[in-house]
């Protein structure tokens, strides 16, 4: 997995709570046997006003000048700010692929959908989760501020403002290790296997119909 | 000391290894697999040079993407039309064929959706662990089993390693105590528990459904409560083992047999929260208040009784739920103060993994018996959720009374649900849907749904709007 360390970039509003994943990535592109390639298609019932389909050239297509992602001011921005439950709905990881793919590393909200939350460790994306009040009042100074961008530094767990004031955020210690290493799940675990193992033999005494 | 609960035995009995920041490795009997999340993790797999740890603990099956017209159906994997999804459901193929993994193909009469497969076939039993590439896991916790889903990196983590990195949820009981009125289904309790707790209230919980109406359920019941628990937030609803879940799981082809099964059977009445068990949130309802559901918005907790109004926004004081609401009725194409009962309909759908197995097809034909389909409804379909299932259904007639009645009886899978092959809202179309998700676009774009119970949307069928099924005689 690739490594999040530190990120200074421009930030976007998604002014909606329950932002679901059917939002982040419609389905029709979920027919795709591979990771990449999503970007084009992210938001895309949001983002464009006709029917989005898989592999179709998007460069043509009429936009919805209303949402904040065709909004020049925007251009660039790697950091997604939203409202609570952001990714709720399906387990999709095309959602934190597509996010990826178009370029944002960093997501703020008030809260997020745990099967989401969890695939955006997974994918070198940082999620975090402020409160209420923090994220009315970065909404407001988005709003406020052309161009308005922020410094994430995770591993002193720290947002830092334009202005040079800081916030705090939580991020649990594993993912962190995980996350500032880009280190694979996969072979992490894979160093327990004798553990597994005997689990295994364990496991079989108790319920041997789970081994048949 | 405290007793434990449903989960915390779960959790315990799986626990491999904890580790000191708090995450733990949690052993996984069973992986369902799906053609839409599975292709990413099988090729993850391959470039590292791994192999699935446990080869017989995983099944697959095609269902997202398979066409249900019988027609398109004749030529198996072939006759798909769409390329995109052809080729989706052959890397499955070929995939599964390649590793060795027991797959339910296209035409098996084994094949339909993942969760109703799970348990159909005894692949989900009492004191597993189940994780599927699928939001809607969930639904297999109704054995008494933890069950939730993944996303696709942890698909290829389960099959490299049988196990899963995760951390203890918090626990959450929502107790139903009471009968449920007549023509009050599982669904519209579920309905009624989101409404009442929200489309985040479980979010961090593991989920347990209790108290007599919930024990009142058939195991099928308990299946379609189960699978929305993710519709509250939660990734894993579950309820208590008990001799009912016994019977289900009996003779089912994968279910344990002889010796093992008498073994299994004492075993998992212990599935189940002791008496003294303490969880950290507890939500009480009382079953007969709950009245036929119909959903008005664009989430599930958007919810109403049938004798209901849509809410007038002005009245919310909350300013970000006003204005998602106002969003919803605009995304509705309703208005605040309009009876639920004068929703115009376009379109009906009963299937999905909520409402999809033999009982819920009968409580539908039950409704739809020697009627007619509303000539305001454009297309009425029922999609049955397994091979299986339609075949009982065929057994019994029951596909004879729908097609009579003027419904489309279709071949097994998510079909419209989620409308990845062809089943779909047009824009703008009013659909009474027996799915779980009411989400923009989610069963076609600019399509509206509306969640209710089979019966509600055979009622409606027939209606060709919102009734109250209490009042349509046999109910
Ligand atoms: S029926 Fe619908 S909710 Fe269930 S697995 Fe299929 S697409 Fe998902």
């Amino acid at each position: 997995m690739r490594a999040f360390t530190a990120l200074e970039g421009v930030v976007m509003p998604i002014d909606r709570a329950n932002v679901d994943t059917d939002m982040i990535i419609p389905k029709q592109f979920l027919k795709s046997i591979k990771r990449s390639g999503f970007g084009p298609y992210l938001f895309d019932e949001l983002r464009y006003l006709d029917k989005g389909e898989p592999d179709m050239d998007c460069t043509h297509r009429p936009l919805n000048t209303e949402f904040s992602l065709n909004h020049e001011r925007y251009a660039g921005a790697n950091i997604l700010l939203s409202r609570q439950n952001f990714g709720c709905g399906s387990s999709r990881e095309h959602a934190p692929w597509a996010l990826d793919d178009f370029g944002f590393r960093c997501l703020i909200a008030p809260s997020f959908a745990d099967i989401f939350f969890n695939n955006c460790f997974k994918n070198g994306i940082l999620p975090i989760q402020l409160s209420d009040e923090i994220v009315d009042q970065l909404f407001d100074v988005v709003d406020e501020t052309e161009g308005f961008s922020l410094a994430v530094d995770l591993a002193s767990q720290t947002i830092t403002l334009p202005d040079g004031s800081s916030i705090a955020f939580e991020v649990d210690s594993f993912r962190k290790h995980c996350l500032l290493n880009g280190l694979d799940d996969i072979a992490l675990t894979l160093e327990d296997a004798d553990q597994i193992r005997a689990f295994e033999v364990g496991h079989k005494q108790k319920a041997p119909w789970l081994y048949r | 000391m405290a007793g434990k609960t449903l989960y915390d035995k779960l959790w315990d009995q799986h626990l491999v290894t904890q580790r000191e920041d708090g995450t733990a490795l949690i052993y996984i009997d069973r992986h369902l697999i799906h053609e839409v999340t599975s292709p990413q993790a099988f090729e993850g797999l391959r470039i590292a040079g791994r192999k699935p740890w446990r080869t017989a603990a995983n099944i697959a099956t095609p269902d997202h993407n398979v066409p249900t017209t019988t027609v398109e159906r004749l030529e198996g994997l072939e006759g798909i039309e769409d390329e995109i999804s052809r080729i989706q459901i052959q890397t499955l193929d070929d995939n599964c064929d390649e590793l060795g993994i027991t797959e339910f193909k296209i035409n098996d009469i084994r094949q339909g959706i993942v969760h109703v497969v799970g348990p159909e076939q005894g692949a989900t039993l009492p004191g597993m662990t189940v994780v599927c590439g699928d939001s809607h896991t969930s639904t297999h916790g109704a054995l008494g089993a933890l069950a939730h889903g993944i996303g696709t990196s942890e698909v290829e983590h389960v099959l490299a390693t049988q196990c899963l990195l995760a951390k203890k949820m918090k626990n959450m009981l929502i107790r139903i105590d009471g009968k449920l009125r007549n023509g009050v289904t599982a669904k519209d309790l579920v309905l009624a528990i989101i409404g009442k707790i929200g489309t985040a209230g479980g979010t961090g919980y593991a989920m347990e459904f209790g108290g007599e109406a919930i024990r009142d359920l058939s195991v099928e019941g308990r299946m379609t409560v189960c699978n929305m628990a993710i519709e509250a937030g939660a990734r894993a609803g579950m309820i208590a083992c008990d001799q009912k879940t016994i019977d289900y799981c009996k003779g089912r082809p994968l279910a344990p047999q002889g010796e093992d099964w008498a073994l299994a059977e004492k075993s998992w009445l212990d599935w189940c929260s002791d008496d003294d068990a303490v969880f950290d949130h507890v939500v009480e309802m009382r079953a007969e208040d709950i009245a036929p559901q119909v959903t008005w918005g664009s989430s599930p907790e958007m919810v109403a009784s049938i004798t209901d109004r849509v809410p007038v926004p002005a009245e919310e004081t909350d300013p970000t739920r006003r204005q998602s609401l106002e969003r919803a009725l605009e995304y509705m194409g309703l208005n605040g103060g309009q009876l639920i009962k004068d929703i115009p309909l376009d379109k009906v759908f009963i299937g999905s993994c909520t409402n999809s197995r033999i009982e819920d097809l009968r409580a539908a034909a039950a409704v739809v018996q020697g009627q007619q389909v509303s000539t305001k409804i454009k297309l009425a379909m029922v999609v049955p959720g397994s091979g299986l299932v339609q075949k009982q259904a065929e057994s019994e007639g029951l596909n004879d009374i729908f097609t009579a009645a003027g419904f489309e009886w279709r071949e097994p899978g998510c079909s419209m649900c989620l409308a990845m092959n062809a089943d779909k809202l047009q824009e703008g179309e009013h659909c009474a849907s027996t799915s779980n998700r009411n989400f923009e676009g989610r069963q076609g774009f600019g399509g509206r749904s509306h969640l209710v119970s089979p019966a509600m949307a055979a009622a409606a069928a027939i209606a060709g709007r919102f009734v109250d099924v209490r009042e349509m005689g046999e109910g």
